[in-house]
């Protein structure tokens, strides 16, 4: 047992020289590996802590909420439409919900509106979020030069910073009084962006929602739930796509490494051959080219993990911020919850070191079963 | 000690570049004695060599070491006999670029799972009988032709075998280091140790050092040199 | 220091990196956890449906609230926005046109 340890530590010892007298390819090898790890690794974390954030924070979101359609698209609805909805069995109560979009070309971003409940706002006061303070340099004292709807400037003055910490949800985010927003937008105060009802009993949730869609059949109904599965879904089918694209650089990484592996050059056959010749055998050749598969991939499987690890939670995901900021100016500042646990490390290394070291492994299988004595013809 | 019995050796049989290297061969080696193979290139020499030293295998024909038949062993043992029983010096030396010397010489006993400083020690401890020792560390491209043989030879030694196989062990070197090579084989004999060498150089199957000259030709023993 | 000792050290200092990240991440959490509620509360307080991830386009900012035509903006030839639009998906739901009910 003991000896086996030495010869495999001896092994290591002859790979690692090996390794090192080819040290720039090697090491370029590494880098690469990295590079996969790291965008695998940031991607797999990133998902996992937004959805265990959206889960958490979404909680509180309006049970049901009723939009109406008008030729497949969300307009307005008219605030009249809540006494059908209180007329349903089980409805506690229904609010109306005022919010929309405000392009702003100074910033060049998209401001999310809201008229919040139970605020008191005067009528050019607004409380912004962080990001548009920090995509103006406005904060709170200074005033904002807005467009309203039939072409007239309107200055509002900012009460208030919504706090940093809250960016993830409140980033883009412009509180103002239900009359400024009207103002802003040329809503009528018999219509309303939507509706939000709250219901007695949690469970009877869909059934009411099915009573909602029967009295109003313009309208469509959203809950709680499927908000939240929607944030469920968002990272896990369609972040698949960045799972396939980077499938795929792995995938050319392994073809990458196999035909390193397969093609051997002339001068690592001779050097195989030399080591049958003074005595290794078969598997004693394998065995070191399984230490060279395991010393490249498991290098780059930790300090890929460990600077995606510290990418996501320590640097707000800075190079994922092009993706998700597309155009637009405004991207949040946050910084996410630490969400990993061992099965996401453990799969990293599964999808990571395991293919790395098969790939070099069986391709050199034909060259380490060299007869010993080819080396002494040439 | 080792005994070749109606040995045939054919490379690529039964394709159109067939060439049969050794023809119908018998030939023992005498134990404690140094046997030189001798004759023109293209003779066997080399094939005969490998075979001595279990590097191949025989197309037919039995071969006994120390009276045990070795032809159909499995690789892993056949490996590990010669492992343990001969020390091969190569014609090209066929050292290990990039490396220094004393891993070089350390390499054949990796596998063998012995202790790493046992091993260093041993190694150094060869190097020294050679006068390498102040070169431990260097990388073999910048040893002389000599130092590199000596190398060579130390890391033959290193599993401490009975049996010394060297092939064409002086193509490469001058009088000078020719002859130091066979006062070299000289000590080993002395401490008991079989010694095949083949070589076509005069200098080698002329020495004193030299027990038997085998002569060869075209894959046949023309002079067994029997004594 | 043999070379192979040099790698296991390597290897053993990532392992123990990597244990401490673990271990950090989960402390990390639980502190967290009153901000997360707080923000919660926010968004509860505020009825806020969405996380503020990309602000492009109607259909990226607010994920849930999606219609079937906002990803087509304007008119159906619009283009999507890219990369946003490919990795924020529209929510599953909006293949059925009523919540579930069972």
């Amino acid at each position: 047992m003991l000896r086996s340890i030495e010869k495999q530590r001896n092994i290591l010892d002859f790979t690692l020289s090996s390794l090192w007298r080819r040290r720039g390819k090697n090491l370029a090898l590494v880098v690469v590996y990295t590079l996969v790890v790291f965008s695998l690794g940031s991607v797999m974390f990133f998902t996992q802590a937004l959805k265990n954030e959206a889960a958490i924070i979404l909680r509180g979101s309006p049970e049901i909420i009723v939009q109406k359609l008008v030729a497949g698209r969300h307009e307005l609805i008219p605030v009249a439409y809540a006494q059908k909805i209180m007329a349903i069995r089980g409805v506690e109560s229904v609010k109306d919900r005022v919010w929309g979009y405000y392009f702003d070309p100074i910033g060049r971003a998209n401001y999310t509106l809201m008229v919040p409940e139970g605020m008191e706002l005067k009528d050019n006061e607004i409380i912004v979020g962080a990001g548009i303070s920090r995509v103006r340099q406005v904060f709170r004292g200074n005033a904002m030069l807005l467009r309203t709807f039939d072409g007239r400037p309107i200055s509002l003055f900012i009460k208030g910073v919504l706090s940093p910490e809250s960016e993830l949800l409140s980033s883009d985010l412009m509180l103002i009084s239900a009359t400024g927003f009207r103002r802003l937008f040329g809503v009528s105060p018999h219509d309303a962006t939507d509706l939000t009802v709250k219901v007695l009993n949690k469970k009877e949730i869909p059934t009411i929602t099915a009573k909602i869609v029967d009295a109003l059949p313009d309208t469509r109904a959203i809950t709680r739930d499927e908000i939240l599965r929607t944030y469920d879904a968002v990272f896990d089918w369609r972040g698949g796509i960045m799972i396939a694209i980077l499938a795929g650089a792995v995938l050319a990484f392994l073809i990458f490494a196999w035909d390193k592996a397969a093609g051997l050059s002339a001068e690592e056959k001779r050097e195989i051959g030399i080591l049958k010749a003074i005595g290794w055998e078969t598997t004693d050749v394998l065995q070191m080219k399984f230490w060279e598969g395991i010393v490249v991939s498991l290098s780059s499987f930790f300090i890929g993990v460990i600077l995606a690890y510290f990418h996501i939670f320590f640097a707000s995901a800075t190079l994922f911020a092009p993706v998700l900021k597309g155009w637009s100016t405004l991207y949040p500042d946050f910084r996410l919850t630490p969400f990993i646990s061992g099965y996401q490390i453990a799969i990293l290394f599964f999808f990571t070191v395991l293919p790395y070291t098969v790939a070099t492994i069986i391709p050199a299988w034909r060259a380490a079963t060299i007869d010993p004595d080819v080396v002494m013809r040439y | 000690m080792i005994q070749l019995q109606n040995i045939r050796k054919v490379f690529n049989e039964g394709r159109p570049n067939e060439y049969i290297a050794l023809h119908d061969l018998s030939l023992t080696i005498a134990a404690h004695q140094v046997t030189a193979l001798t004759g023109p290139s293209g003779s066997g020499k080399t094939t005969l060599l490998s075979l001595l030293g279990c590097m191949a295998r025989p197309t037919a024909g039995r071969i006994v070491l120390q009276g045990r038949e070795i032809t159909s062993l499995p690789e892993r043992f056949l490996t590990d006999i010669r492992r343990k029983t001969f020390g091969f010096i190569f014609q090209q030396f066929n050292l290990l670029g990039g490396i220094s010397v004393i891993e070089n010489v350390m390499l054949p006993a990796y596998p063998l799972g012995e202790p790493f400083s046992t091993l260093k020690q041993q190694a150094l401890g060869l190097l020294e009988l050679f006068n390498l020792a102040h070169k431990a560390a260097a990388k073999v491209e910048w040893l002389s032709g000599g130092e590199a043989q000596r190398t060579a030879i130390a890391r033959a030694l290193v599993n401490h075998p009975e049996v010394i196989i060297a092939d064409e062990p002086t193509a490469h070197l001058d009088t000078r280091l020719s002859r130091e090579f066979m006062d070299i084989m000289g000590d080993f004999k002395a401490q008991g140790k079989t010694i095949l060498i083949a070589s076509h150089d005069p200098l080698v199957h002329e020495s004193p050092v030299v027990d038997r000259v085998v002569r060869m030709r075209d894959g046949r023993i023309i002079d067994s040199g029997a004594i | 220091m043999r070379k192979s000792d040099g790698f296991w050290l390597f290897i053993g200092s990532g392992m123990l990196l990597l244990t401490a990240i673990l271990i950090q991440a989960h402390f990390v959490a639980r502190a967290d956890l009153p901000g997360l509620l707080q923000k919660a509360a926010v968004a509860k307080n505020l009825g806020l449906t969405d996380l503020c991830l990309s602000t492009e386009a109607r259909y990226t900012r607010h994920l849930s609230q999606s219609d079937w035509h906002a990803a087509f903006q304007s008119h159906p030839l619009a283009l999507d926005h890219f990369p946003s639009g490919s990795v924020l998906a529209p929510p599953g739901t909006l293949k059925k046109s009523h919540a579930q009910i069972d």
